[in-house]
C-alpha cells in the first residue's frame, strides 16, 4: 500500500511546469481587448464572429473568452479584417482556410454533417409519428377480458388445489370483480 | 504505537474502509438476492445493514481524506496535488472533490448515502422488492468502489518523500461555489441509480404496475431536484467566477450533466402517468434506464479524455476502458432485460386524442428528443473522428439553433397539460379554458419587445409569450380548483411552483440573450463610459494581499442615469486581479452589482500606459431570473415529494403467511389473464 | 415486430459503445493542418541574421523543405533542437532535404543570441516578427515542422518536439516518399 514514488513526484513536478509554461499567465483572465471600431455594426459582428470560431489551441474555448497568444491573435486578425471591410464569409473563409473546419463552432452544413443538422428534426417527425401508432392501437374491448367459462372452471380448480395444500381459508377468488392493478385508478 | 505512527497510518485506515465498503457492496448484491430467489426473508433482510454498512465504512474514507486536507497531510499524492498549507480551511475541505480521485469518492459516496436512505425510508414497500432495488444498487457501488480502488485511489502515499508543501488548489476551484456545486450535482446525478434500480426490480419482479410508480416517484423527484440545483449552481458559478459574463456553454460536462436532467424530467412526468393511469410502463422503465445511463456516460465522458473541456479531469484512456465496461453492464445488462422482460400486458386504459394523457407524451417525446440531440451535438466531433473525416467543432450556435425550437415546442404543450382532463377532453371545456391564457400570453409577448426594448423582436416576443402561457395556465389551474374548493395536494403545489419556475427561467434567457450589452475600452483615471443608461467611472487600483495572494484592487463607481440625465450613485464595484502565490497562476474576480432586474458586471484586462487600464463591462438585464426559476422548479420537486400519500405506511397485513397466499394468488390470477389477453391479441 | 423493437434500445447502445471505445484511442487534441495538400502561401520577410535581406517563398521552392517554427520563448524548441542538428549535419538527409527556420513572434537580437550559443541548424531563419506567416501557415504554437515537397506544397504539419521516435514515425516514410517522387520526376 505504501509505494516508493520519488520517479512519480519528479513527473508529476515536471509535467506542472511544462504545462504552465504553455499555458498563459492568467489562466481564466477573461480578456480585455480596447479595439476601436469604425462603427457599432462592426463592433456587434466582432463580438459575434469571436463568439463563433474556436480557439485552436484551447481546451474549448471561443476566441472571445480565451486567454491564449493565438487567440489574441487571432482577435486581432478579425479586428483588422472587419475594418478592412470584409464580409462574414471571407472572415470564415480565411479563418478554415488556415485553421480548418476545427475552428467553427457552428459546422457548415455538408454531407458529413447531414445527420447533424437534420438529425432533430427527423427525431420530431418519429416521434409524432410514434404518438400516432400509439393513439391508433386497437383499443381493448372490455367485454372480452372477462375470463371464458373453461378458464374460469381452470382457475378455480388451481385455486381449491392451492386451497387444499394449506389449512387457510379457502374461498375461490372471483376474477370478475377482483381488482387486479390493470384497471386504471381513477384519480383527480 | 507511538503518536507519530497514528497520522502515517491514518490514510491507510481510510484506503481500508474503502475496502471494507467494497466487501459491504458485494455482500449487498448479493445476499439478498439469493434471499428473493430462495424466498429467504432472513437474507432479504440482510440488505439494510449491509447497506448501512457500505455507508458507514465510504463515510469514514472520506472523512479521513477530508481530515488529512485539514491537517496538510503531504504524504498523500493527493493532498499534496490539491492544496496548499496557506489555502483557508473551507477551501481544503472542498479540496477533497477538486481533482479526478477525491471527486470520484464523492461519488461513491454519494450513492451509498442514496442506497442507505432507501433502505431506511421504505417500510411501505415490499420486502422482496426492495431488496432487490438494494442489491442492484450495491452491483453499481462494487462497479465504482472497485474502480476508484484499482484505478483512482486517493489515498496513494508519497513516501518517503513527502513534499514540504503542496501545488495549492487551482485558483479557479477556489471558490464558495466548489463546496456546494459537486455536491448537490452528485447527489443529483446519482440519485437516478435509484429510479435505475427500482425500474431493474420491477422488470426482475415483473412487478411494473401503479404501486411501482408511486414507490419509485418520491426518489426520482428527489434526484431530480438536486440535479436541478447543481445545473443551476454551475450555471451561476460559471457566470460570477469566469470573467465573461456567459452563463450556459454547451461544454460537453455541462451536456452530460443536463442529458440526465432533460430524461429526468420526462420520467417524472412518466412515473405520474404510470401512478395515475397504469399506462406508459415500459416507457417509464425505459426512461429510468436512460436517466442513470446517461449519468454514467457523463461519468465516463469527463474522465476517459474523450473530448475535450474545460472542465474534464485530468483524462487516462485505461480508466475510461474501466468505465466503459461498467457502463456496458450496466446498461447492456439493464436494457436485455428490458429487451426479455418488457411488460407484454396490455395496458387496459386507453386515453383519446385529446387527453392529458396524450399531452405528456408528446412532451416526454419532445424531451428525448432534446436529450438525443444534445448527446448528437455532443458526440458529433468523435463520431467524425472515429470515422476518419478529420476534425470538426460543434458549439453554442449549433446548439442554439437546435434546442431553441424544440424547447419551444415543449412550453406550448405544456400549456395545455394542466389544464386538460385525464382520458379524454370535455368538448369545448378546454378550448374555453386555453382561451384567456393565449390571448393573454400572445397579447403581451408582442407588446413586451416594444415597450422594454423600444422595437418589435420576433425571438423576444416568442419567449414571452410561451413564458406567461406556462405561468398563466398553472394560474388558472389553481383557480379552477379553488373555484370548486378542492383542496390542492402537496403534489399539485409542486407542479405549480415547477411549472412557473420553468416561466421565470425562460424570461431570464430570452431577455438577458436579446438585450445584453458589453463594452471593451480603455479607461484611464477618472474617465466614464456609458452603457444602456448606466455610467461607469473608474477611480483607480488599490493593493490587496488575501490569504495566499496578492490582487489589483479596481475601484469603480456606478451610476444610474436618471430622467433628468443626472447620475445616481448605485455601487462601488471592485474586480481584482490576483496572482496566486503558489501556482503564480493569474485569475480576475469580477466586481458584479446583483439585482433582480439586472447585473452590472465589470471585469479588469491589463494595464495599459499612463495608468490607464483595460476594463470590460457587461450590462445583464435579468440574468438572476434563469436561477430564479431553477430555484422554484427545485422548491416545487421538495413540496411534490412531501406529498402525503408517499408517507401512508403499508396496507398489506403483516402475516407472512397469508402475504405469501395473497401472492401466490396474484400470480396465478396473473398469469391465467396474461394468457388470456395473449389469445385475444 | 413488438419484440423486436423491444431490442432497438439495447443495439443502439451497443453502436454508441462501439464508438465511445474507438474514441478512447483516439487524441482530441490532434490537429490536422488545413493547409495540407495546398501551396506554400506567399510571403515576403526579413531573415533573422540578416536585417537587410528580404526573402520570398521564391527562395524556399524547389527542394524538400522541412520548415521549423521556433522562439525563444519556447522551452520545448531547447528540447528539440540537439536532434534537429542532427538532422542538419546528417550528410545523407542534407544533400535532398534543407532544414529552414521560422523565427515565429520573437526578439531579433534575442534569437540570434540563442542560435550563437545552441548552434545554428538551418540554412536560415525567417523572422516573422509578427507573426503574419505563421497566422498563412496556421500555426498555433511552437515547435511546429512542417513538410514540404519541390513543388511547393506543404504535405505534412507536425506539431511538437521532434527527437529519434518522432523522426522514425512520423517523418521518415514521407520523407523516403518525397524522395523518391523528386527521382521519378513527378
Amino acid at each position: 500500500m505504501i509505494k516508493i514514488n520519488l520517479l512519480s513526484s519528479l513527473l508529476l513536478m515536471i509535467t506542472i511546469g511544462i504545462s504552465t509554461l504553455f499555458s498563459s499567465n492568467f489562466v481564466n483572465a477573461s480578456p480585455v481587448d480596447t479595439f476601436e471600431f469604425n462603427d457599432e455594426v462592426t463592433k456587434v459582428r466582432f463580438q459575434a464572429l469571436s463568439k463563433e470560431l474556436r480557439c485552436p489551441k484551447c481546451q474549448n474555448q471561443n476566441l472571445a473568452d480565451s486567454n491564449s497568444p493565438i487567440a489574441a491573435d487571432l482577435r486581432h486578425e478579425l479586428y483588422e479584417l472587419l475594418q478592412q471591410g470584409k464580409a462574414d464569409s471571407e472572415v470564415v473563409n480565411f479563418m478554415v482556410n488556415r485553421y480548418g473546419e476545427f475552428v467553427l463552432y457552428r459546422p457548415r452544413v455538408s454531407s458529413i454533417t447531414y445527420i447533424l443538422w437534420f438529425g432533430p428534426a427527423l427525431l420530431i417527425l418519429l416521434g409524432i409519428i410514434v404518438v400516432i401508432v400509439i393513439l391508433r392501437k386497437k383499443p381493448v374491448d372490455k367485454a372480452n377480458l372477462a375470463l371464458k367459462p373453461e378458464q374460469q372452471k381452470k382457475l378455480q380448480q388451481l385455486l381449491q388445489n392451492e386451497s387444499e395444500s394449506e389449512s387457510a381459508d379457502s374461498n375461490p377468488v372471483d376474477l370478475n370483480s377482483a381488482n387486479l392493478n390493470l384497471e386504471s385508478v381513477e384519480k383527480e | 504505537m507511538s503518536p507519530q505512527l497514528v497520522p502515517q497510518l491514518l490514510p491507510e485506515l481510510g484506503h481500508l474502509a474503502l475496502v471494507i465498503a467494497l466487501a459491504f457492496s458485494l455482500c449487498l448484491s448479493i445476499i439478498p438476492m439469493i434471499g428473493v430467489h430462495g424466498s429467504q426473508p432472513k437474507l432479504m433482510n440482510y440488505a439494510k445493514p449491509l447497506a448501512s454498512g457500505m455507508f458507514v465504512f465510504t463515510a469514514i474514507s472520506i472523512c479521513i481524506l477530508a481530515y488529512s486536507f485539514v491537517v496538510d497531510d503531504f504524504s498523500i499524492k493527493y493532498v499534496a496535488s490539491h492544496s496548499n498549507s496557506h489555502l483557508p480551511y473551507y477551501f481544503k475541505i472542498s479540496a477533497v472533490w477538486g481533482g479526478h480521485e477525491g471527486s470520484l469518492l464523492l461519488w461513491v459516496f454519494s450513492l451509498t448515502a442514496w442506497t442507505m436512505a432507501v433502505a431506511q425510508f421504505s417500510k411501505n414497500i415490499e420486502q422482496e422488492f426492495i431488496a432487490r432495488v438494494l442489491a442492484v444498487m450495491g452491483m453499481i457501488a462494487v462497479g465504482f468502489i472497485a474502480f476508484t480502488l484499482l484505478t483512482s485511489n486517493p489515498f496513494e502515499r508519497l513516501w518517503p518523500n513527502v513534499p514540504m508543501e503542496g501545488r495549492d488548489l487551482n485558483p479557479l476551484l477556489q471558490d464558495v461555489g466548489l463546496i456546494i456545486h459537486p455536491p448537490l450535482l452528485y447527489l443529483g446525478y446519482v440519485g437516478f441509480a435509484v429510479a435505475f434500480a427500482f425500474a431493474v426490480a420491477a422488470l426482475m419482479s415483473g412487478k411494473m404496475d401503479a404501486a411501482w410508480a408511486r414507490w419509485s416517484r418520491p426518489w426520482t423527484v428527489g434526484a431530480w431536484m438536486f440535479l436541478t440545483l447543481g445545473i443551476a449552481l454551475g450555471s451561476w458559478w460559471a457566470y460570477y467566477e469566469l470573467g465573461w459574463g456567459g452563463w450556459w456553454f454547451w461544454d460537453p460536462v455541462e451536456n452530460a450533466s443536463f442529458m440526465p436532467w432533460l430524461i429526468g424530467t420526462a420520467l417524472i412526468h412518466s412515473l405520474a402517468v404510470t401512478e395515475k393511469r397504469g399506462t406508459f410502463r415500459n416507457w417509464t422503465v425505459l426512461l429510468a434506464i436512460f436517466a442513470f445511463s446517461l449519468s454514467l456516460l457523463g461519468t465516463f465522458l469527463v474522465r476517459s479524455g474523450v473530448i475535450t473541456s474545460v472542465h474534464s479531469f485530468a483524462s487516462d484512456p485505461s480508466r475510461g476502458v474501466f468505465i466503459l465496461v461498467i457502463l456496458a453492464i450496466a446498461v447492456g445488462g439493464s436494457l436485455t432485460l428490458y429487451a426479455f422482460r418488457a411488460s407484454n400486458v396490455a395496458s387496459f386504459s386507453r386515453f383519446a386524442l385529446y387527453s392529458r394523457e396524450t399531452a405528456l407524451l408528446l412532451c416526454n417525446i419532445i424531451l428525448v428528443v432534446a436529450a438525443t440531440t444534445i448527446l448528437l451535438g455532443t458526440l458529433y466531433p468523435l463520431l467524425v473522428d472515429a470515422l476518419g473525416y478529420g476534425k470538426i467543432s460543434v458549439g453554442p450556435p449549433y446548439f442554439n439553433a437546435v434546442f431553441v425550437p424544440i424547447m419551444s415546442l415543449l412550453f406550448i404543450i405544456m400549456g395545455i397539460g394542466p389544464l386538460i382532463r385525464w382520458k379524454k377532453a370535455k368538448k369545448g371545456e378546454l378550448r374555453k379554458q386555453l382561451v384567456s391564457p393565449s390571448v393573454l400570453s400572445i397579447a403581451f409577448g408582442l407588446l413586451f419587445p416594444v415597450i422594454y426594448g423600444g422595437e418589435f423582436n420576433a425571438l423576444v416576443a416568442m419567449g414571452m409569450t410561451l413564458a406567461l402561457w406556462v405561468f398563466l395556465v398553472v394560474i388558472k389551474d389553481l383557480l379552477n380548483q379553488y373555484k370548486s374548493r378542492t383542496i390542492l395536494s402537496l403534489s399539485q403545489w409542486g407542479m405549480t411552483f415547477a411549472h412557473a419556475g420553468i416561466a421565470v427561467t425562460i424570461v431570464g434567457v430570452t431577455l438577458v440573450s436579446s438585450y445584453e450589452s458589453e463594452t471593451n475600452v480603455k479607461m484611464a483615471l477618472h474617465e466614464s463610459v456609458e452603457i444602456s443608461g448606466y455610467q461607469i467611472e473608474f477611480n483607480g487600483i488599490k493593493h490587496v494581499e488575501g490569504p495566499n495572494y496578492s490582487a489589483e484592487q479596481g475601484q469603480l463607481n456606478i451610476y444610474k442615469i436618471n430622467r433628468d440625465g443626472e447620475n445616481d450613485f448605485v455601487a462601488l464595484l471592485k474586480p481584482e486581479r490576483r496572482a496566486y502565490r503558489v501556482q503564480s497562476m493569474g485569475m480576475t474576480e469580477a466586481g458584479i452589482d446583483g439585482g433582480l432586474f439586472r447585473d452590472i458586471y465589470v471585469a479588469l484586462g491589463d494595464p495599459l500606459d499612463g495608468g490607464a487600464w483595460a476594463i470590460r463591462v457587461h450590462y445583464k438585464p435579468f440574468v438572476r431570473w434563469i436561477w430564479l426559476g431553477a430555484l422554484f422548479m427545485a422548491l416545487g420537486g421538495i413540496l411534490a415529494m412531501m406529498d402525503k400519500r408517499y408517507r401512508i405506511n403499508s396496507r398489506v397485513s403483516n402475516s407472512s403467511k397469508s402475504r405469501m397466499k395473497n401472492k401466490n394468488t396474484a400470480q396465478m390470477t396473473s398469469q391465467v389473464t396474461n394468457q388470456a389477453t395473449s389469445e385475444l391479441s | 415486430m413488438k419484440k423486436v423493437i423491444r431490442f432497438l434500445p439495447l443495439i443502439l447502445v451497443i453502436a454508441l459503445g462501439v464508438v465511445l471505445y474507438r474514441g478512447l484511442s483516439l487524441n482530441p487534441q490532434d490537429m490536422p493542418s488545413a493547409l495540407v495538400g495546398k501551396a506554400m502561401p506567399d510571403f515576403s520577410l526579413l531573415t533573422l541574421n540578416d536585417e537587410a535581406k528580404t526573402v520570398t517563398k521564391a527562395d524556399l521552392v524547389g527542394d524538400i523543405i522541412l520548415l521549423n517554427v521556433w522562439a525563444t520563448w519556447c522551452p520545448t524548441c531547447k528540447y528539440e533542437h540537439p536532434y534537429l542538428l542532427e538532422i542538419a549535419n546528417d550528410s545523407k538527409l542534407n544533400s535532398q532535404v534543407k532544414l529552414y527556420g521560422l523565427n515565429y513572434k520573437d526578439e531579433r537580437l534575442a534569437a540570434q543570441q540563442w542560435l550563437t550559443n545552441y548552434k545554428d541548424p538551418y540554412q536560415f531563419s525567417i523572422f516573422d516578427e509578427k507573426g503574419t506567416l505563421g497566422l498563412d501557415l496556421g500555426v498555433f504554437g511552437a515547435p511546429e515542422t512542417f513538410v514540404i515537397d519541390h513543388h511547393g506544397i506543404i504535405r505534412k504539419r507536425f506539431a511538437g518536439a521532434i527527437d529519434v521516435r518522432v523522426w522514425r514515425k512520423e517523418f521518415e516514410p514521407l520523407i523516403t516518399q518525397l524522395i523518391s517522387e523528386r527521382q521519378q520526376g513527378k
